[in-house]
């Protein structure tokens, strides 16, 4: 066990996946001398070479679709997008070809890539720094999307998801990189495709993920304070859905609260309100709310703690659902 | 009032690449529309009459597949097809100077290019009927699948062209043990993102790829001149490749410069660019109608150059093949003809729970949920369906 931020355990766990299989490969731009804009990838390209860790050139669309043909011939292609709001123009390669791929080959092929995305607010950034591209992913079938909110999870998950057959994107909370935690190294992980709960309750489940987990369990924390016992979900994964744990938890609580930045409409808290509503319609004492970034651009930074879920917003919706 | 453009192509001032076939402003040519073998500076086809009467061989057998896909269409056995007609020599020429352990990208047009590479008819016909997405394995005929987005197989192929290099597959002194990549796009591609970023990737990396530019003249009604303002080939000067013009419906000539584009690629030199300077005689697919906006006069010019009859003349005159031989090939295309509508009549489909199946290589509990609740919707009808059968 030892404790280190998320950065360096996501470093950690791809210095991992690139030991445990010659066919990983790292492709993205800056992430050779410089170790990514997020140092993510330090001193790799020194350890594995140019030929393994390699920088591309700027050009989206360019580094998928040509991560998808070396993953064509057998390799593992792990792609770092520089910042959320740039994964837009590799977008089609993404949807059109990497998603379908398995499937238009009947089952024969498939492309076991990883896309990385740094995503989310927080972090003062001009614009297209702090988007949050998660719905558009988990609306594609075909795709498996995961997220960590923690370095632990960060240090498996990255080694899960290179492991996995099927195309994974990867969602990290940039504002979390540098959040310190326990990495557990000894132990085997839980399933790449599983929620964990994070902090047992009775009254109502929050559910989250990514840079939210963190918010949510602080928001759990003051309401214990107020004589509020609040269960925090860390989703883990948005594709799938990890839906057993999600009405494990839901039916003892009856109330669930969902949270994101990214916005509110057609986003993840749509689904799980939606799943929920379906399997636990008469045992639910108030309808699922959510607590999400607006439906607006994302906006300046000078007002982007307007716009983002915190504790106050959380624990206003949790007043709500529990006067139901 | 701005300088002209170099000759060349390149911008004033600039000196060309170091490698002179950049430069060569002449469409490669070895027979002539007339039937007439002609030298070139440059290139030479090398091969005797024999594997020129192959070559003839292929490309009467690519038209007639191309002409059965189209009639089994406006038979309503195919949704779609595009046809290749007037392509053959490009498809054929290119695609022989493949090897079994090159790879190739294709559009959804090369159709001729896929009968070499021994991809069953059934599979090609299959995507055109909607009984598959098109399955062929890739692996085993080392032919990517049909790519209906514009130009989006060019990133793929120059990717698969990385794997190649560190799979260690270029520029070994054993030159059966080197491999390259052969993609296909089309003039309208040439405009496509993907297809310029392919470029950069490929130049950047020193990936073993040639890109085969189809230049049939028309992105459905669009004329290349409204992709370009410059002949294509003059653009791989600034991606840092050579650019050929060939003449397209010369089999010979589009061999030979095939063969060395590729095998300068398997050598370890890197990317080549082969503008194939062809027509398409025919619709953009049978949902088109070119009478809207070409000239029949246009057709008619190119029809006089048709890739077949120059092969035919040449090998005539040569003495190499006589009119049994062209009847024997007559019987062989329409043996494939039938064989080509019975197997497109037999075709059909999976079930849609089948697609479920297929979804992801490690399936997820959610995907055989999804699929197990449309089997059970799907179960109660059989019941119904019994009772009105009664």
């Amino acid at each position: 066990m030892s404790t280190m931020t998320m950065a360096k355990a996501l470093n950690a766990g791809l210095r991992r996946a690139l030991d445990a299989n010659p066919k990983v490969l790292l492709f993205g731009e800056d992430i050779g001398k410089l170790g990514g804009v997020f140092r993510i990838t330090e001193g790799l390209q020194k350890d594995f070479g140019e030929e393994r860790v390699i920088d591309a050139p700027l050009a989206e669309s360019g580094i998928i679709g040509t991560s998808f043909g070396m993953a064509m011939r057998g390799y593992r292609p792990v792609i770092e997008i520089q910042f959320d709001g740039f994964v837009y123009p590799g977008f089609d390669q993404i949807v059109s070809q990497v998603a379908k791929f398995h499937n238009r080959t009947n089952g024969r092929s498939s492309v076991p890539m990883v896309v990385r995305i740094p995503y989310g607010g927080g972090i003062g950034a001009i614009e297209h720094h702090s988007e949050s591209p998660e719905a558009y992913f988990v609306h594609t079938a075909g795709l498996k999307v995961v997220t960590c909110s923690n370095p632990n999870d960060a240090y498996w998950m990255i080694q899960q998801a290179v492991a996995s057959d099927d195309p994974v994107i990867f969602l990290e909370p940039k504002r979390r990189y540098h959040d310190k935690g326990e990495v557990v190294h000894e132990s085997k992980p839980i399933a790449l495709h599983q929620a964990r709960i994070v902090r047992g309750g009775t009254d109502a489940t929050l559910i989250a993920y990514g840079p939210m987990v963190k918010t949510c369990v602080e928001a759990a924390t003051i309401a214990e304070e107020e004589g509020r016992s609040l269960e925090v979900i860390d989703l883990r994964s948005l594709s799938p859905i990890d839906m057993v744990t999600l009405t494990h938890s839901v039916r003892r609580t009856r109330r669930a609260v969902v949270v994101h930045e990214d916005v509110r409409t057609l986003g993840v808290g749509a689904e799980v309100a939606a799943r929920l509503g379906e399997e636990l319609f008469y045992l639910m004492e108030s309808p699922v709310l959510r607590v999400t970034g607006h439906d607006l651009p994302y906006p300046n930074s000078r007002v982007e703690s307007d716009f983002l879920p915190d504790v106050d917003r959380i624990l206003d919706a949790v007043d709500r659902s529990l006067a139901y | 009032m701005s300088q002209p453009l170099q000759p060349w192509g390149g911008p004033p001032g600039a000196t060309p690449h170091a490698d002179a076939m950049t430069a060569s402003d002449e469409m490669v040519q070895l027979l002539t529309p007339e039937g007439r073998r002609v030298e070139h500076p440059d290139f030479a086809f090398t091969g005797d009459d024999a594997e020129i009467a192959g070559l003839l061989r292929e490309m009467v057998l690519a038209r007639r597949l191309d002409l059965e896909g189209t009639s089994l269409q406006r038979q309503g056995e195919l949704g779609l097809w595009p046809p290749l007609l007037g392509q053959e020599a490009a498809q054929i020429g290119s695609g022989r100077a493949v090897r079994d352990a090159d790879m190739v990208f294709p559009t959804y047009r090369e159709h001729g290019v896929a009968m070499l590479r021994g991809v069953p008819v059934g599979d090609m016909l299959a995507l055109f009927r909607g009984t598959s997405m098109g399955d062929w394995d890739i692996d085993e005929h080392r032919f990517g699948q049909y790519q209906i987005i514009i130009g989006a197989q060019t990133l793929h192929a120059t990717g698969y062209a990385m794997a190649l290099q560190r799979d260690g597959l270029i520029g070994n002194p054993e030159p059966d043990r080197n491999a390259a990549v052969l993609v296909y796009h089309g003039d309208g591609a040439s405009s496509q993102g993907d297809v310029n970023e392919s470029y950069v990737f490929a130049a950047s990396f020193q990936a073993p790829v040639v890109f085969f530019c189809m230049n049939n003249q028309w992105a459905i009604s669009e004329p290349s001149t409204r992709q370009s303002r410059i002949p294509l080939y003059q653009r791989a000067w600034g991606y840092g490749f050579p650019g050929v013009r060939v003449d397209g419906n010369d089999v010979l000539a589009v061999k030979a410069v095939t063969d060395w584009a590729m095998e300068r690629a398997r050598q370890g030199q890197g990317p080549a660019f082969i503008e194939a300077f062809t027509y398409r005689m025919g619709a953009h697919t049978t949902s088109d109608d070119p009478t809207k906006y070409r000239l029949s006069e246009e057709t008619e010019a190119w029809r006089r150059k048709d890739p077949i009859e120059r092969v035919k003349t040449y090998l005539l005159d040569a003495g190499a093949i006589d009119d049994g031989w062209l009847s024997d090939l007559d019987a062989e295309a329409d043996a494939l003809g039938e064989h080509i509508r019975s197997t497109c009549r037999q075709l059909d489909s999976e079930s849609l729970a089948h697609r479920f199946d297929v979804l992801f290589r490690e399936p997820t509990a959610e995907s055989e949920d999804d699929r197990d609740a449309h089997l059970s919707y799907l179960a109660r009808f059989e019941p119904l369906s019994e009772e009105s059968a009664r």
